[in-house]
């Protein structure tokens, strides 16, 4: 890993050089192989997250597929833009960065914990939910994995949209546990099903937090990977059906998903329906016994009188 | 603008070169003739720590205008893509740089515009990278410490042309191995669009205990042009065409 050739620590103030505004480093969220992510707040005491880099042409180009994608047709795909500018520190150097909604959520991985396998089809939905609102935009999420993931109060955010391509074009970067090249699955050319093989493989990651390698004969490590997972087993004809090219798009995919989870939860229902029979008998029973209750009081009263 | 076909070496090796001219003079040479020489170091999964020798990785790449990286050899496949990809998009910018220099002004970078332009700079170079032609020449040093890590090597050109052949840019690759005791380089696959069928390449190797890396890379060169660049230089044309767009 590279040095970082900045120095921001809590209390900081970065000063953007073209539009002048202002920002307060309260914490380091996190960073890669592009940048650092902090947490900022402006002197009107909003909150934002603040991503400081060194390639300005990739700050750039992220910039760029945020104000596409802060808000496509009322749904917030990424994270909303907010700023971009250049720092320049004490020394001269000019250090890109912008600033975004802040996600406060967690990861994927500490979500599914200890939740029942139900939930990894529920996360799935969501996901193919809003890639169905970014390929009919014409574009693909491309490096579509966990870490560039939040669940914010019970629902998948994306927090990084570095790696979106415009349909048609070369996949720029890729994860190789996601990526459908890296297990002999097909082209690394961004199109919808790109995205849909990553969902499985991010399903199959729920299974294996650890992840795994591809081995000697990659198709095979998945099929025993996915054949010998319990929590996976709902699932298993479902993603099948996605590596066998089955589904075309994110549509089709979720329409796939639904249907599972539906009848899942049909078996379910009936569980509670025969309970909710047992509570009526309950309920009858009580009502009997007051009006026991009440004809016995009356019988004493009027014994009385 | 009419996107151009780009050059590029690609120098894969373990070692330091200990034979023959110095490999950061030829990587500057071919840089001037329009060729971006990438280096990546491969290591062994067992090693630990950085081997002697390996600085010599990233200034080959610096002088020869390209990309440098030093990675075991399970990052190999990802890290050969990013490498190639990553020198493109340099290579391009470059380019970029030195016509906003002849339109704006002495020192007027990408890096120098405000954010607004910027962010229309980059989607054209992006658009560029997408488009236009690569040629990749890939130099395989196979002496002895680098023998089992060659399947790895073949896996990650594989992947290579994989990542590239995405694009609506045409490629063309070629595999040289070194050294070779005759010609100093040795051809191992010629000119191809594809490396999916490469079965086998580096399955019948001679080599010695010498590594001449700057001699190899030289050769590369002469070859990048078809023929030897004296040749060329006899009769009396441009040896290498300008890399523009």
């Amino acid at each position: 890993m590279k040095k970082r050739a900045f120095n921001l620590t809590p209390g900081s103030q970065v000063i953007g050089k073209w539009n002048g505004h202002k920002y307060m480093i309260i914490k380091e969220l996190g960073f890669g192989a592009c940048g650092t992510v902090f947490l900022c707040r402006t002197l009107q005491g909003d909150t934002y997250a603040l991503k400081m880099g060194e390639d300005s042409s990739r700050m750039m180009l992220e910039v760029n597929m945020l104000k596409k994608f802060g808000k496509v047709q009322g749904v917030k795909l990424g994270p909303s833009f907010v700023d971009v500018d250049d720092w320049v520190d004490q020394k001269g150097g000019a250090h890109p960065f912008y600033v975004m909604e802040y996600i406060d959520g967690i990861s994927l991985s500490s979500f599914i914990k200890g939740k029942t396998n139900e939930w990894i089809g529920i996360c799935a939905i969501q996901l193919l939910t809003d890639l169905e609102k970014l390929h009919e935009c014409g574009y693909v999420f491309g490096d579509l994995k966990t870490d560039n993931l939040l669940v914010s109060s019970s629902r998948i955010r994306w927090i990084d949209v570095g790696g979106v391509t415009a349909s048609g074009r070369a996949i720029k970067e890729y994860t190789e546990f996601y990526d459908r090249g890296y297990w002999g699955m097909g082209m690394r050319r961004s199109e919808p099903t790109y995205d849909l093989f990553a969902v499985t493989m991010i399903m199959m990651e729920m299974a294996y937090p650890a992840k795994f390698e591809k081995g000697s004969s990659p198709l095979k490590t998945l099929e025993s990977k996915l054949a010998s997972s319990s929590q996976l087993k709902p699932y298993r004809q479902f993603i099948q059906s996605c590596w066998k090219g089955r589904y075309k798009s994110a549509q089709a995919m979720k329409a796939g998903l639904t249907d599972i989870l539906l009848k899942r939860q049909e078996g379910s229902s009936r569980l509670q329906k025969r309970r909710d029979g047992r509570r009526g008998e309950e309920m009858e029973l009580a009502a009997l016994s007051i009006f026991a209750a009440a004809v016995f009081g009356s019988a004493v009263v009027s014994f009385w009188l | 603008m009419k996107p151009g076909r780009l050059k590029q070496i690609l120098l894969l090796t373990d070692g330091c070169s200990n034979h023959g001219e110095d490999p950061i003079a030829v990587a500057a040479l071919a840089r001037n003739q329009g060729v971006t020489v990438n280096v990546i170091g491969v290591l062994d999964d067992r090693q630990n720590g950085r081997p002697q020798g390996l600085e010599e990785v990233e200034s080959i790449a610096e002088a020869g205008g390209g990309v440098s990286q030093i990675v075991y050899q399970k990052s190999l496949s990802q890290t050969v893509q990013m490498v190639t990809r990553q020198a493109m998009n340099q290579t391009i910018q470059g380019f970029v740089n030195k016509e906003l220099t002849e339109i704006l002004g002495k020192d007027q970078t990408i890096e120098e515009l405000p954010p607004e332009q910027r962010g229309e700079v980059v989607e054209v170079v992006e658009e560029l990278g997408e488009s236009c032609d690569l040629d990749v020449l890939v130099l395989v040093d196979t002496s002895a410490s680098m023998h089992h890590k060659l399947p790895t090597v073949k896996e990650a050109l594989f992947d290579l042309s994989l990542s590239l052949n995405a694009r609506s840019g045409s490629n063309q690759f070629s595999v040289y191995a070194f050294p070779d005791p005759k010609k100093t380089i040795k051809k191992m696959v010629d000119w191809t669009p594809e490396l999916g069928e490469i079965h086998g390449i580096f399955s019948k190797l001679n080599s010695g205990g010498y590594t001449p890396t700057g001699p190899a890379l030289k050769e590369a060169l002469y070859t990048f042009a078809g023929k030897p660049l004296f040749e060329r230089l006899r009769d009396g044309e441009d040896p290498y065409e300008e890399t523009g767009f």
